[in-house]
């Protein structure tokens, strides 16, 4: 460690003269203003744009709040629900062997890799009205599709992974050593998790929530296939946005929109505080996102 | 307790770990698992903590079958080599843990617990330590937190996984020591396992010595040092030199000269094992001669190695530091003892 500052000095293998490192930092700072700085003032002050009052007032139509409603409703079950089984299956796949385990892991990454329209799609085909099953369960009063249950099973979908692609490479790292130390003192298995297991896990766990949670609030395209957009009933705040902006309420889809936006810059905050504050711990996990 | 190890094999996804292996520990000794790497010893060290299933046989604590049991059930403390403390509890509560998981009709008081936990910190000599975080403690007493963590539960055995495997040479040598008096002081019935012959055979009161999932040895310090009964361990405890000899009418061959020392009735060709440090050097032609190939410092001692003959024997003596032999120099020499395997 200490020689590293001395050895830079030697013979840096970014030793570029000034002007070339300028012109790179001011291409990196032109595009990230561009293309990130600038959309989200615009959000901003398209939203402020007829003053607080406007902004505050367009917040409160009854469109807006049964959108925020359901959008807390859907990430309060979705993320849930995703937390346990990325704990379940990171536990499995860390500290157990087993025959198809890496065609586990690579089940468990199929939603990143389809496009949500097409996840969407799949409840469509499981649950509409040509299918098995959605007759089936209409005939008994419950709805899935056009319906909440459709738009929260969409988002476990399309979140499912995040909390899982965190914890796997973490509990691999960390092994089985402290486990078989607990149960040889004569812990049990719910003692070992709860004692050992997830306080080793917790700040990792978090930093998956916190994403899983992100994408789980801001899904667009599985839920505007699931949910039919129905006024009141099963828009998401994504959904209402577009639906005031194609409405040309552009206040209200902006104002909506801040919120999601504010939600994504409380997240990044948080998201850094807890590298920052507990990079040594996160850092066996590869960043993918 | 005395614990017996009945017939075990064990298997791991088809390939054999262990063949067979029989062990008698006696109550309250301190036995040595020493062997190579991929010898099995962690394996077997690892079946009687009831850490792995044994594909066959059976290990009995005592009188009681603890084959079956669970690792919780068969009250063992178990030391990793790496370990393996809590990294978000202090040291106090590492040790305490074993106590504060019971169930309440068995577990003591707060205050008793706090108490003993204290207490097995005087032990190890970490007193004032408590409040500390592993991550705030060095090597050697993380590991002697881990083994006053494991006593914690007054378990039947003590294991210990290459207790002092990540440890630098400094550091070993004092908690061998130490750990030789605390086996002393507490009287626990301990099974270490170690790759080090060294620390083996210093601290350990028997030695069971292991290669390729099998048991070579088993006996004291010294008659396994003494007395090896096969050419793994000859060469795998302490230094050897070997040669590939002839038996033959009585006497030993090497080429086509007796090099002096009578043998039994075996015929044949046969492996000769003597130590370096356990020959006298002798005048005339029968006996074992060479040329100094090379030779080099030793502790107290030089050691150096012979080429034999016309056909490239090479075999390593000590001579004393200030001998005068150098390159080239042509030296006979017998071992004093010395043991014959059969090819």
């Amino acid at each position: 460690m200490a020689a590293r500052p001395h050895a830079a000095r030697r013979a840096s293998p970014t030793n570029e003269p000034l002007w070339v490192r300028w012109a790179l930092i001011l291409a990196g700072l032109v595009f990230m203003a561009l293309f990130l700085v600038l959309p989200l003032l615009a959000v901003f002050s398209e939203a402020l744009r007829q003053g607080i009052g406007a902004y505050v007032q367009s917040l409160q139509s009854p469109d807006a709040l049964s959108a925020i409603r359901l959008t807390l409703l859907v990430a309060a079950i979705a993320v849930p629900l995703n937390v346990v089984f990325g704990i379940a299956a990171s536990w499995a796949i860390a500290k157990f062997e087993f025959k198809g385990k890496a065609f586990l892991i690579t089940l468990i990454d199929l939603p990143f890799s389809v496009s949500p329209v097409i996840s969407g799609l799949v409840y469509v085909l499981l649950f509409g009205t040509g299918s098995v099953l959605g007759p089936w369960l209409k005939s008994y009063g419950i709805e899935i599709l056009f319906a909440v249950p459709g738009i929260v099973l969409a988002t476990i979908f399309v979140t499912f992974p995040f909390v899982a692609r965190e914890l796997i490479p973490l509990m691999q790292d960390q092994g089985t050593g402290d486990e078989e130390a607990a149960l040889s003192l004569g812990a049990s298995g719910w003692q070992t998790f709860w004692r050992v297991t997830l306080p080793n896990i917790k700040w990792g766990l978090l930093y998956g929530v916190l994403l899983c949670n992100a994408r789980a609030m801001g899904e667009f395209g599985a839920v505007a296939v699931v949910s039919g957009k129905i006024r009141g009933q099963t828009t998401t705040m994504p959904l209402q946005v577009e639906m005031f902006y194609n409405e040309y309420q552009g206040t209200a889809a902006f104002a909506l929109a801040s919120l999601l936006a504010l939600l994504a810059l409380v997240t990044l905050v948080l998201k850094s505080a807890l590298e920052w504050r507990f990079g040594d711990e996160l850092a066996a996990t590869g960043r993918g996102h | 307790m005395e614990v017996r190890v009945q017939n075990v094999r064990k298997e791991f996804d088809r390939f054999p770990a262990l063949h067979d292996v029989s062990l008698d520990i006696v109550s309250g000794e301190l036995i040595a698992l020493l062997g190579p790497s991929g010898s099995g010893k962690t394996t077997l060290l690892r079946l009687i903590a009831g850490l792995e299933r044994p594909t066959a046989g059976r290990i009995f604590f005592g009188d009681e079958d603890a084959s079956e049991k669970s690792v919780q059930e068969r009250n063992i403390g178990f030391v990793f080599q790496h370990y393996a403390l809590f990294r978000h509890m202090t040291i106090l509560e590492n040790v305490s843990f074993g106590l504060k998981v019971r169930p309440r009709s068995t577990r003591p008081p707060a205050g008793e617990i706090r108490r003993r936990a204290l207490e097995l910190l005087d032990l190890v000599q970490l007193s004032g330590l408590e409040r500390r975080y592993p991550n705030q403690l060095s090597g050697g007493q993380r590991q002697r937190v881990a083994l006053a963590r494991a006593l914690a539960i007054e378990p039947r055995v003590l294991l210990l996984d290459e207790p002092f495997g990540a440890l630098d040479a400094q550091v070993r040598r004092e908690l061998r020591k130490w750990l030789r008096e605390i086996h002393e002081r507490t009287g626990h019935t301990t099974i270490f396992v170690t790759h080090d012959q060294e620390e083996a055979l210093e601290l350990a009161d028997r030695l069971c010595v292991m290669s390729q999932g099998r048991i070579e040895q088993v006996g004291t310090p010294d008659s396994v040092y003494d007395s090896p009964t096969s050419p793994f361990v000859f060469g795998f405890i302490g230094e050897s030199s070997e040669l590939a000899v002839n038996v033959e009418r009585g006497d030993i061959w090497l080429g086509d000269r007796p090099i002096g020392i009578a043998a039994g009735d075996n015929q044949g060709p046969a492996r000769l094992f003597f130590r370096p440090h356990d020959i006298e050097l002798v005048e005339g032609d029968a006996a074992l001669a060479g040329v100094v190939a090379s030779s080099r410092r030793v502790g107290g001692t030089r050691r150096v190695e012979l080429e034999l003959g016309g056909a490239g024997h090479r075999v390593e003596i000590d001579l004393p530091f200030d001998h005068p032999a150098g390159e080239r120099s042509r030296i006979a020499f017998r071992p004093k003892r010395w043991q014959l395997f059969p090819a």
